[in-house]
């Protein structure tokens, strides 16, 4: 199937979802007002990949912030691949050193999603 | 005569700001800018807007309200904290306002938004907005609602709501007055002016320590 990839604007995030080897990335910031009409092509693109996922899956996410409608819409993409879940499957969730913000929001994830998310410090 | 509910604990810089817009609106022929620009310094104004909340307009505030955060704040914590809880406000006000007619409130009179930093050490994001008057009880409910949780219940109300809650075809997902009191950590300070039957006049000051 077809990669998907957005560069990053500064209201959206760089999208860049390679299926041949299972890396993915969403690096930026996400504050688009409407934000389900943003994420509906990736939602839709995962909808496919699921049903023949790579082997392994890394997704790794580096954002700076995101609004709340963004983080519904997180939830939504990590949903689909709970799809997957008996995969090989595992999301990197960056932050920086002193943000104890972006920390808490992993951990928010962390809480509900049925996956394996790994918190990862950036040094600074 | 306004009817007023009110929340107050400080809202003397906000009760400044309507005042001035009432000012400016009676007597701008006369308009003292020499006054007005010491009175917005005095009370640490870092930027004011009023006027059209439209899509790429509320895009312009929020880009300058970034630029300006860039100048006023060092520690990118704090700076990321306030970003997101004002764009956090916008997007609600935003997402709100399409339920009063723009036939009703002219458009040029819409919102006000303010950032300010306090001598006391918080930065401070002000907004004013029309609702309707019927959804008033609502939202004071909401609010008062956010106001009494301690911050571990809105962080497991906050989850709650990301887990189960559904999205609103806008993208709303009933997080972002959760979000702003979990990222101010303090209480949300508001007051609604009933106009008449069918507008309100609703202002939200948000706190966050600047360190």
């Amino acid at each position: 199937m077809e990669n998907f990839y957005l560069e990053e604007t500064s209201k959206t995030p760089k999208l860049s979802f390679n299926a041949q080897i299972g890396k993915f990335l969403m690096q930026g910031r996400s504050i688009p007002e409407n934000s389900i009409e943003f994420y509906k092509p990736l939602f839709e693109w995962l909808d496919n990949y699921v049903k023949s996922p790579n082997g392994k899956t890394v997704f790794d996410i580096r954002l700076e912030y995101f609004n709340t409608s963004s983080s519904k819409c997180l939830v939504e993409i990590f949903r689909r691949l709970e799809l997957i879940k008996n995969k090989d499957i595992v999301i990197n969730w960056f932050y920086e050193e002193d943000d104890e913000d972006m920390q808490e929001s992993g951990e928010d994830f962390k809480e509900i999603i049925d996956i394996p998310i790994v918190m990862n410090v950036i040094e600074n | 005569m306004y009817n007023c509910v009110k929340n107050t604990t400080d809202n003397t810089l906000l009760s400044t700001s309507i005042r001035l817009s009432v000012l400016v609106k009676k007597t701008s022929i006369t308009l003292d800018v020499h006054q007005y620009y010491q009175q917005m310094q005095s009370n640490g104004i870092i930027m004011a807007y009023k006027g059209a909340a439209s899509g790429d307009l509320l895009n312009s505030i929020i880009a300058i309200a970034q630029t300006k955060l860039n100048e006023v704040e060092q520690k990118s914590v704090i700076r990321r904290r306030v970003f997101t809880i004002l764009v956090e406000i916008l997007q609600n006000i935003q997402n709100h306002f399409d339920y009063i007619s723009a036939e009703e409130i002219r458009e040029d009179v819409a919102i006000m938004f303010i950032m300010a930093k306090t001598e006391d050490g918080y930065y401070k994001l002000i907004s004013g907005n029309y609702v309707a008057t019927e959804d008033v009880p609502s939202l004071k409910k909401r609010i008062d609602y956010v106001n009494a949780l301690s911050a571990d219940d809105l962080k497991a109300m906050y989850r709650d709501r990301l887990d189960n809650g559904q999205i609103s075809p806008k993208g709303g997902a009933g997080l972002g007055i959760i979000e702003i009191a979990r990222k101010s950590s303090n209480k949300l300070d508001y007051e609604f002016r009933i106009i008449n039957d069918k507008f309100s006049f609703f202002s939200l000051t948000v706190k966050v320590a600047a360190s």
